[in-house]
């Protein structure tokens, strides 16, 4: 059926033709050149630039945070998102709406409110600083900014996965005798698990490569608080095209590999909805 | 048993059930409490913290951050770039997700997954990757350098990295939705004569339209508010190559916080648009998606 298809609509040369060469253009090309760039180095030099001391501990700031960011999202994801599955309370339509806002807020914008919000006399920071938590040019700065821009990824995913979730499965679990806490942790949990490790990894992903929320609150300082990214704008302004290179082919080949698993999820998640 | 109990007993049943299911009113209240406590801190603050700094000089100070030339200019290049990544971005969703959605080929899913990729990459990649092409010391600098062209730290460098960013929004709208319509009534269009452009304008653009603008709203919105691949390859030149995002970070690392947040309550403004059309569309959506399932009800209120 579908191969007739082929034969009756238009436009399939022309609309595959665009796409295969926008793409090339606009992205596979551009990327490549991180590959070719770093070809260049020997493998020698390449090992020396990805493994110098102050590169590892921005691997160590980078993805530490995230995960830390990434796994808060995810337990406060799922009750964001089962509160407004399962709850009706005034309000919580633009609550609903206002889970996006991370997506829509420019990160720059997003990067000097939570920065000024955890200075030392901040809204926040000054209910913190007595207690001697320090937010604002700290690790744990950054993990609050990335805790900002992942929230969406988690909420979004689950989100439709309880909205199908049939309510008759829970009753059958209720009236077999189980309690509402094994009805969770026996039946909601599982059928929920494979959307809320994507949405772990979506908000992973995204961590890992953030710039501009993060910068301003970050402080910079070289082996505490220097994120990957900065490390590499940091190369290239001092013309260290070759490091910034070998530096962005490990954050690609990272980044290239959670894309993998994430789709990977996706394609689990659907197949048991099938099934 | 009376009839009235039956029924009394009938009514009461389902909400048996759901107690069942559902949790106590201290439990749900409770949940509801810590999850807008954590989106109030999280979400909320920062909102409210962008217009008390914006406001706090005043209401002057604020409209002189907002109309100084440096911030219109600032203004104008970032509408400039988003009116040249939004449309190019527009075609290539359309004809990605058509291909995609009305045709089988092999290759597709590494094609889908392709077109996924710039979501994959930092923004500081994205804005070094053309770097690396057309900067002083790229593949292509020397040849731009004997034309007399400068790309990299100038305006058609921050186009290329803010259309790599910007560029899956649209077809990843698109190609979900378009391979859920499937393509029978564009066939049948076609069978009965239409050409291929009318049945695109008139079958497929009508069905898609909504999924088509809530990925436009994405794109424009992202387009207009990218930071980090655009202050790679922008040369941070006040009134030259400079967009709002960059401008407010000038601002704040020269402690005029005022000012910066003047600015940044303008992006604020447009993350709000772009919120408020986004829940739009969505419930649009939603309407069409009862009517296709419930004709009849469409049939009544179009007589009503």
């Amino acid at each position: 059926m579908r191969h007739k298809s082929q034969g009756v609509l238009p436009g399939f040369g022309l609309s595959l033709g665009i796409t295969c060469t926008y793409l090339s253009l606009m992205v596979l090309v551009p990327l490549a050149t991180v590959f070719a760039r770093s070809a260049e180095l020997t493998g020698d030099a390449f090992w020396n630039t990805v493994t110098d001391p102050r590169v590892v501990a921005s691997y160590r700031v980078t993805l530490g945070a995230s995960f830390v960011a990434a796994s808060v999202n995810t337990v406060f994801g799922l009750l964001v998102a089962w509160v407004l599955v399962r709850y009706r309370f005034p309000g919580r339509r633009i609550v609903d709406a206002m889970v996006d806002l991370p997506f829509a807020l420019p990160t720059a914008v997003a990067g000097i409110a939570l920065t000024t919000l955890y200075v030392p006399n901040g809204w926040i920071g000054r209910y913190l600083e007595p207690l001697g938590i320090k937010v604002s040019y700290t690790w744990l700065g950054i993990t609050i900014a990335l805790i900002f821009i992942g929230l969406p990824f988690v909420v979004r995913t689950v989100q439709p996965v309880l909205d199908d979730l049939e309510v008759e499965v829970e009753e059958a679990a209720a009236s077999l005798g189980a309690k509402r806490w094994q009805t969770f942790t026996r039946v909601v949990f599982p059928t929920v698990g494979p959307a809320l490790l994507t949405g772990f990894a979506l908000a992973f992903a995204r961590a890992i490569g953030e710039y501009g929320s993060v910068v301003f609150i970050s402080g910079n300082m070289p082996m505490k608080t220097e994120i990957v990214p900065l490390l590499i704008i940091t190369k290239l302004e001092q013309y260290d095209y070759a490091g910034a290179t070998a530096v962005a082919l490990v954050m690609l080949l990272l980044s290239f590999a959670l894309l993998l698993t994430i789709n990977l999820l996706q394609w689990a998640a659907r197949r048991r909805m099938a099934v | 048993m009376t009839t009235a109990a039956i029924i009394r007993d009938a009514a009461t049943a389902p909400r048996a059930v759901t107690r069942a299911t559902g949790e106590s009113p201290a439990v749900r209240w409770t949940l509801i409490g810590i999850a807008l406590v954590f989106l109030a801190l999280v979400l909320l603050l920062p909102l409210a913290i962008v217009f008390t700094q914006a406001f706090a000089k005043g209401l002057p100070a604020y409209w002189e951050a907002i109309k100084e030339p440096d911030a219109l200019s600032a203004a104008k290049l970032t509408l400039l770039i988003a009116s040249i990544a939004v449309p190019l971005n527009l075609v290539f969703g359309v004809a990605a997700a058509w291909c995609i959605s009305k045709f089988e080929f092999r290759g597709k899913n590494l094609l889908i997954t392709l077109i996924d990729l710039p979501f994959a990459v930092s923004p500081v990649i994205s804005g070094m990757i053309f770097v690396l092409l057309f900067g002083a010391h790229g593949w292509f600098g020397d040849l731009l350098f004997e034309h007399d062209i400068q790309i990299i730290f100038a305006v058609p460098g921050m186009v290329l990295a803010t259309t790599f960013v910007t560029a899956p929004f649209i077809a990843r709208e698109l190609i979900p939705l378009m391979q859920e319509q499937g393509s029978e009534e564009e066939e049948a269009a076609i069978v009965l004569g239409a050409s291929g452009w009318q049945t695109f304008f008139r079958v497929t653009l009508p069905n898609i339209k909504w999924g088509l603008l809530y990925g436009l709203i994405l794109c424009n919105a992202r387009a207009m508010g990218e930071f980090g691949a655009v202050s790679v390859v922008s040369g941070h030149i006040r009134g030259e190559t400079n967009t709002l995002p960059l401008h407010v970070e000038i601002l704040y690392n020269e402690y005029s916080f005022a000012a910066s947040f003047a600015v940044a309550s303008v992006l604020t403004l447009l993350a709000f648009v772009t919120l408020a059309l986004k829940t739009l569309v969505e419930w649009q959506q939603r309407r069409a998606a009862e009517e296709a399932a419930d004709p009849d009800a469409t049939l009544e209120r179009n007589a009503a």
